[in-house]
Parts: structure tokens; C-alpha cells; sequence
């Protein structure tokens, strides 16, 4: 059945990099205030999950090539190597710490390594969620 | 304290379930780092007894947030001994899969989710934190899910959709319970609780969650609510099937003796009654169980049934005999169970049929697998001087003198009726003559007897060396009858 | 509120047996669903439901909620997101294999 979608795919096209963006912004917003990494991985997902509804599955293969089972597993490894470089470091497993640095253009920031393990949870959610959701959809 | 050596037994196969994830296609090198991680964590499970044996119950708050708000590891002697079995019973199943499990399920994910299976059982043994028992039961059981469905057969698919939804609806029940839990006495930490609850007095509300946690337990350990067990546990490949009969119903045991021991210990004349019929209940329904099916793994299924309740019957004597017999028995049994299905499964893929009254005379062609199922099948029964006696001597010993006397009588029949069921086997497969013919070994199915002949080692061990393994046991068992160290060493007022 | 809830979760739980005891495979995950939103409910109402800002630091509020419950909840749901979803792969793949949805003839037999 062919149907007419033209709107839907007129929309996402836009939408989706709203939501991606938003999806970056909740990331970073996640340190100090609500949202973060976990909320992050799921509006990511949102957006590709909006990209398969509006298009195919094999469009979401072309635009984003990646084995979303990698992602996951790249995810998981990030944030458990977070974890164990507090046993390097010989604090208890998951300690984390922060900094302020003075960076080009954006003056004086803190950076926290909770953000790098936070980064670990962005990819293993997107990666989950993707997984879970390609492979509910991909059989007709 | 600070002490990272906790969370390794956790993070070694934990690291290497996430690095198999990048391998999936060589499915050997696969083999070769599953294989190294299971024999590095052995050692590191070891070191970590050692170092329990030595200064006491270790603690771990992640990321320096002191208990009881922050996330917090305990190893006690108890915890510590289960985490050491754990690991050589994976290893020897982990090892025995190498032959055996093929390469269908290699290719979908087995070893890694082998791994998530181990860090889900470690993670439940180790963690300090009710609701973290929760989530370490379910990495465990979404890998188990993924286990038991692996291979897609009919009948896997259809028990397998039985399976998740009884666990489901028990893990369900657990965050219920965890809820009741916290709206009463406002934390989640064992320890806390633990002081919590002595302090408020276990009144009838506090009772009733404790019943509610059993319940969950129960379903999860098998204890009178086994319903869904031979079902479930039938339809895997041996490998998969001694782990979960090792493991997964072990477990749910740990967690109700814990918390029958660390919180919810004063009143035992509701609970531990309860606990205790609950216990003679399931011990005859299991035996009965193991004695009217023909099918070998069905006997098998049903005498891990008998033997969850025979260790709960020891949490429900609750004096130091029994407590310290449960923590013995349960070790053996890990052991025992697991190298019985390995033994059943290599039978199984020796005569090409699971039902004993087919097979026959395997004794001629194949006698060491003979004999090392007679041994494990009189391991188990508890003959001296092998594992099950002590186990067993101990929890009698504890049960007369808390004057359970019918549900010593029932544990000690039931002990006859399961050395009646393991003969049963023995005599019909490796006596008489082979009713149908021998299917021709497959090459390398020799080696499928290595990992269980480590294990039929070590139940020899454990008997034979009773007097060196007793110290660390009666330390668990004095940990566990002495709830006052464990809180101690957690919380450090 | 607490009267309210209790009244919305006992619904959610009655609705959600009712469901895992028919006979439909679809009914019965769909139940699973409903079971586990009470229970989340549960565990929200169980842990007081009061007032108050996040419990942040930057908030500066004089009167703040607990957080610890809805860490829970947050888990919980994951978890569960995880496992229905499996469950409905799982139901699906059963259902062409096996080419029934009814729990009656998925009742498997004694002598396999």
C-alpha cells in the first residue's frame, strides 16, 4: 500500500535535527540540572525511531551506518572504564571528580569525569533502545 | 575503608562480557578470553576469601559515598565462600559449553551473555542494598531470559514465555515489597535496616513485608513455589541448564537466608516456622518429584527442589549447626547440581535419548563417566566422606536441637528417597544392556568430562577436607548468627 | 491524594491480574505492563507524596522531595522497558513458530 507521506517526511527531515540538538543540550544540561545522559540516549533515539517512522528501516541503516549493538557495548565499555580508572587511581570504584579550565571560546569551564561516564549511558541507551527497536521492526 | 578488591569479581567478567561484544564473529578468541576470564576470576574470588579469612567483612561505598546513602559492597565470609563457588561452577560450565553448546548459539551472543549471567549472580551475593539486589536480579535474569530462548527451538520458545512472565510478576512483587519496605522504616541499606527494624521492633506490619520478601525469594529460590521450574529449566542445552541448577534458584536461597538473618530475625516463631514447613513441603514434593519421572532431567530438576528445601529447612533451625550446615550444604550443592547436569547432559549426548528406561550398559563403554556419576550421585545423597555429609550431619544436628523433629524426619526420608532416585538412574543407564544402540561419539566430546571431572575433585575435597574448610564456614556462620558485625563493618559507628 | 492513589493502583492491579489471566499472549504482556506501573505508583505514593523542589543543590529550596524513590521508579521503568520489550520479541517469534497466541495450547506435554 502506498501512502501518501510526504508531510510526515517534510517534518521529520527538520524535526529530527531539532530533537537531536535538544537531545545534546539535555546531555550537558545533565550535570547540574535535570536531564543527562540517560534522557540524552532516548531523545536520541526518539529522533531515529521518528526517521524510521516517517521513512524505512533501510534509510535509518544508510544515514546512521553503525551496528547500534557496537554502540551499546562501545557505551558500556566507556562507562566502565570510567569506573576503573578510579581503581588505577586507587579511590573507591566509581569515584569521580571535576575541574575548572580556562578553554577557547568558552572561557571558564568545569569539567566533570561524570560527564565522561554519562557519555558511557548516552551510548549504551541509544544503543539499547535502537537495538530493541530495529529488531521488533525489522521483520514484516 | 577503601577497598576496590570488592567490586572485582564483578568487573572481571562484567569487562569481558562488553569486550566479547566487539568479537562476535571470532567466535575461537571468543572462547580463549571467556575461557582465561573465568580461571583469572577464580583466582581473584579466592584472593578475596583470603582476604575475608583474614580482616574480616569487607566494605566497598562506590564512589566514596558512605553507607548507608551511598552505594555499598559487603563481603562477608558467607558472601565471599558463595562468590568462590560461583566462579569454579561457571568456569566448569563455561568450560564444558566449549564442546558442546555449538555454534548457532555462539553466534548469537552465548558468551556474553554467559558473563551478564555471572555478574547478575556475583552482583546479587556482594551488594549491600536491597534494591540493588533487585537490579542485580534482573541483569541475571534478562541474561537468563536470553539463555533459555537461545537456539529458538519450539519448545525453548514456549517455556521460555512461561519463565519471564512468572519472574515478572515476582520481580513485580519485589518492588512492591522494597516499597512497603521503605515507606515503614525509610532506607534500603541491609545494615540500616537491620538497625531500623531491631530499633522499631518487628511488629505485625514489618512481619508481613518479611513474608512478602519470602514470597519473592521463593519464587525466585524455588522454595515451595517451584511450579514453573521443571518446565523452564528442562528445555536449555546442559551447559545452560547446570549453570541455572547451580546458580539462579541459589541465589533466591542466599537472599532469604540473608535477610531472614540480617532483618527480619525477630520474630522467628511466625517466620522461621513458616519457613521451616515450607521447607518440609517442597523437600517431599521434590523428591516425589525425582522418583516418578523416567526422564533424567527431569530427576535432576526435581532434586535441585529437594535440595532448596533441605538448606531452607537449616535457615529455619537457625542456630549455629544449622546455619553453618546450610552455608556448607549450599556450597556443596552448587557444585553437586551443576556437575550432575553436566553429567546428564553428556549421557544424554552419549545414548541420544533422555529417558532412563532407554538407555543401559553404559557402563561398558563408558566407566569413568560411570563412576563420576556414581560419585556425584553419592555426594549428593550425603554419603561420608564426601561434601553432602558434612552439609547434611550438620543441618540434622541443628534442626534436633531446635526441635523440629518431623521436619528432621522428613529431611532425613527425604535423603533416602533421593539416594532411591539417583540409583534409579545409575542402574537403569550404566547397568543391564544397551537397549538401543550407542550413538558414535561426536570428536571432542572427550573432552566434555575434563570440567566435570574437576568438579567431581573438588566435592571429593570438600569432603575429604572438612576440617580445612570448616574455619571459613563457621565464620560465615558466625557472621550470619551475629547480625552485630555486619552492621558494624557497613555503617562503623 | 493518597486515598486517590491508593484507588488508581488497586484499579491498575486488578486490571493487570485480570489481564495475565486470560488467555491471549498479547493480553498477558499488556497486563505485565499495567502490574508494573502500579507497582512503580505503588512505590511513588508508598514513599509520601509531598511537595517540594528537586533535590538539587542549585535549588536553594527550604523544603525538598526525596529523591532515593524516584531513582527507583527511573530503574524500575528501564528494567522493565528492557524486559517487556524482549517479551514482546520473544511473543512474536513464539507466535510464528509456534502459530498460536493461546497460553491453553502452549501448555507443552509430560513426556518430551
Amino acid at each position: 500500500m502506498k501512502t501518501n507521506d510526504v508531510i510526515l517526511q517534510t517534518v521529520a527531515k527538520i524535526v529530527v535535527f531539532i530533537i537531536l540538538t535538544f537531545s545534546v543540550f539535555l546531555f550537558f544540561a545533565g550535570h547540574n540540572n535535570p536531564g543527562g545522559g540517560f534522557i540524552g540516549g532516548l531523545v536520541t533515539a526518539a529522533a531515529l525511531v521518528l526517521l524510521a517512522l516517517a521513512f524505512d528501516l533501510e534509510t535509518i541503516r544508510k544515514v546512521v551506518p553503525v551496528d547500534f549493538r557496537k554502540v551499546m557495548a562501545v557505551g558500556l565499555l566507556i562507562a566502565l572504564l570510567t569506573g576503573i580508572g578510579s581503581l588505577v587511581l586507587e579511590v573507591p570504584f566509581l569515584s569521580h571528580t571535576f575541574g575548572h579550565w580556562d578553554l577557547p571560546l568558552l572561557g571558564d569551564t568545569e569539567l566533570a569525569t561524570a560527564t565522561l561516564f554519562d557519555l558511557g549511558v548516552y551510548l549504551a541507551v541509544v544503543g539499547v533502545t535502537m537495538t530493541i527497536i530495529l529488531s521488533i521492526g525489522e521483520d514484516h | 575503608m577503601m577497598n576496590n578488591l570488592l567490586i572485582m569479581p564483578l568487573l572481571v567478567p562484567l569487562v569481558t562480557a562488553v569486550v566479547l561484544i566487539f568479537f562476535n564473529r571470532q567466535i575461537r578468541l571468543q572462547k580463549w578470553i571467556s575461557g582465561l576470564s573465568a580461571l583469572a576470576n577464580v583466582g581473584v574470588a579466592g584472593y578475596l576469601v583470603h582476604v575475608v579469612r583474614q580482616e574480616g567483612i569487607q566494605t566497598l561505598n562506590m564512589g566514596g559515598w558512605a553507607a548507608p546513602y551511598g552505594i555499598v559492597f559487603v563481603a562477608d565470609m558467607f558472601a565471599a565462600l558463595l562468590v568462590l563457588t560461583t566462579t569454579i561452577v561457571s568456569a566448569a560450565c563455561l568450560y564444558y559449553a566449549f564442546g558442546s553448546i555449538g555454534k548457532e548459539r555462539e553466534k548469537f551472543y552465548f558468551y556474553p551473555f554467559f558473563q551478564f549471567l555471572i555478574v547478575g549472580v556475583i552482583g546479587s551475593f556482594l551488594t549491600g542494598d536491597i534494591f540493588n539486589l533487585f537490579v542485580c536480579f534482573e541483569v541475571m535474569l534478562i541474561s537468563s531470559y536470553a539463555l533459555i530462548v537461545l537456539g529458538g527451538t519450539k519448545k525453548q520458545l514456549r517455556e521460555s514465555l512461561k519463565y519471564i512472565l512468572i519472574n515478572i510478576i515476582s520481580s513485580a512483587l519485589f518492588v512492591a515489597s522494597v516499597a512497603y519496605l521503605y515507606a515503614v522504616v525509610g532506607t534500603l541499606n541491609m545494615a540500616h535496616l537491620s538497625v531500623r527494624v531491631a530499633e522499631a521492633g518487628q511488629g505485625g506490619v514489618l512481619t508481613t513485608i518479611s513474608v512478602l520478601f519470602l514470597i519473592v525469594f521463593g519464587l525466585k529460590a524455588g522454595l515451595f513455589l517451584y511450579f514453573w521450574l521443571p518446565g523452564s529449566y528442562k528445555v536449555p542445552p546442559a551447559a545452560i541448564t547446570a549453570v541455572f541448577g547451580g546458580l539462579l534458584t541459589k541465589v533466591g536461597l542466599y537472599a532469604i537466608i540473608r535477610t531472614f538473618t540480617l532483618i527480619f530475625y525477630h520474630d522467628p516463631y511466625i517466620t522461621h516456622t513458616l519457613i521451616g514447613w515450607l521447607a518440609a513441603a517442597t523437600m517431599l514434593l521434590g523428591v516425589i518429584g525425582a522418583i516418578a519421572y523416567w526422564d533424567i532431567h527431569r530427576i535432576l530438576i526435581y532434586n535441585i527442589v529437594a535440595a532448596v528445601g533441605f538448606i531452607a529447612f537449616g535457615l529455619a533451625a537457625a542456630n549455629q549447626a544449622a546455619l553453618e550446615g546450610a552455608i556448607y550444604y549450599l556450597v556443596h550443592d552448587m557444585i553437586v547440581k551443576a556437575l550432575l547436569f553436566l553429567l546428564g547432559g553428556t549421557i544424554i549426548a552419549y545414548t541420544g535419548t533422555a529417558t532412563i528406561k532407554e538407555m543401559g550398559g553404559l557402563m561398558r563403554t563408558r566407566p569413568v563417566l560411570g563412576w563420576m556419576f556414581f560419585i556425584a550421585a553419592m555426594a549428593l545423597v550425603g554419603v561420608p566422606p564426601l561434601s553432602g555429609f558434612i552439609g547434611k550431619l550438620l543441618i540434622v544436628e541443628g534442626g534436633l536441637q531446635a526441635g523440629f523433629y518431623w521436619i528432621t524426619g522428613i529431611g532425613l526420608l527425604t535423603s533416602l528417597l533421593i539416594l532411591y532416585s539417583m540409583m534409579r538412574i545409575f542402574m537403569n543407564v550404566f547397568w543391564g544392556v544397551p537397549k538401543r544402540p550407542l550413538s558414535e561419539p561426536k570428536k571432542g566430546t572427550g573432552w566434555l568430562l575434563l570440567p566435570a571431572s574437576c568438579l567431581v575433585i573438588l566435592t571429593i575435597v570438600l569432603g575429604l577436607g572438612a576440617e580445612w574448610i570448616y574455619p571459613y564456614v563457621n565464620q560465615a556462620g558466625e557472621t550470619l548468627l551475629n547480625p552485630d558485625q555486619y552492621i558494624q563493618a557497613v555503617l562503623k559507628e | 491524594m493518597e486515598i486517590l492513589m491508593a484507588f488508581a493502583i488497586g484499579i491498575l492491579f486488578m486490571v493487570g491480574t485480570y489481564l495475565i489471566l486470560s488467555r491471549s499472549l498479547l493480553r498477558i504482556i499488556l497486563g505485565t505492563s499495567l502490574l508494573t506501573h502500579a507497582v512503580h505508583l505503588l512505590l511513588l505514593t508508598m514513599s509520601r507524596l509531598k511537595t517540594g523542589a528537586a533535590p538539587l543543590l542549585g535549588e536553594k529550596a527550604g523544603n525538598y522531595v526525596d529523591p532515593l524513590p524516584q531513582a527507583l521508579i527511573l530503574t524500575s521503568i528501564v528494567i522493565s522497558f528492557g524486559v517487556t520489550s524482549f517479551f514482546f520479541v520473544l511473543a512474536y517469534r513464539a507466535y510464528q513458530e509456534l502459530g498460536t497466541d493461546d497460553m491453553e495450547q502452549l501448555r507443552g506435554h509430560d513426556d518430551e
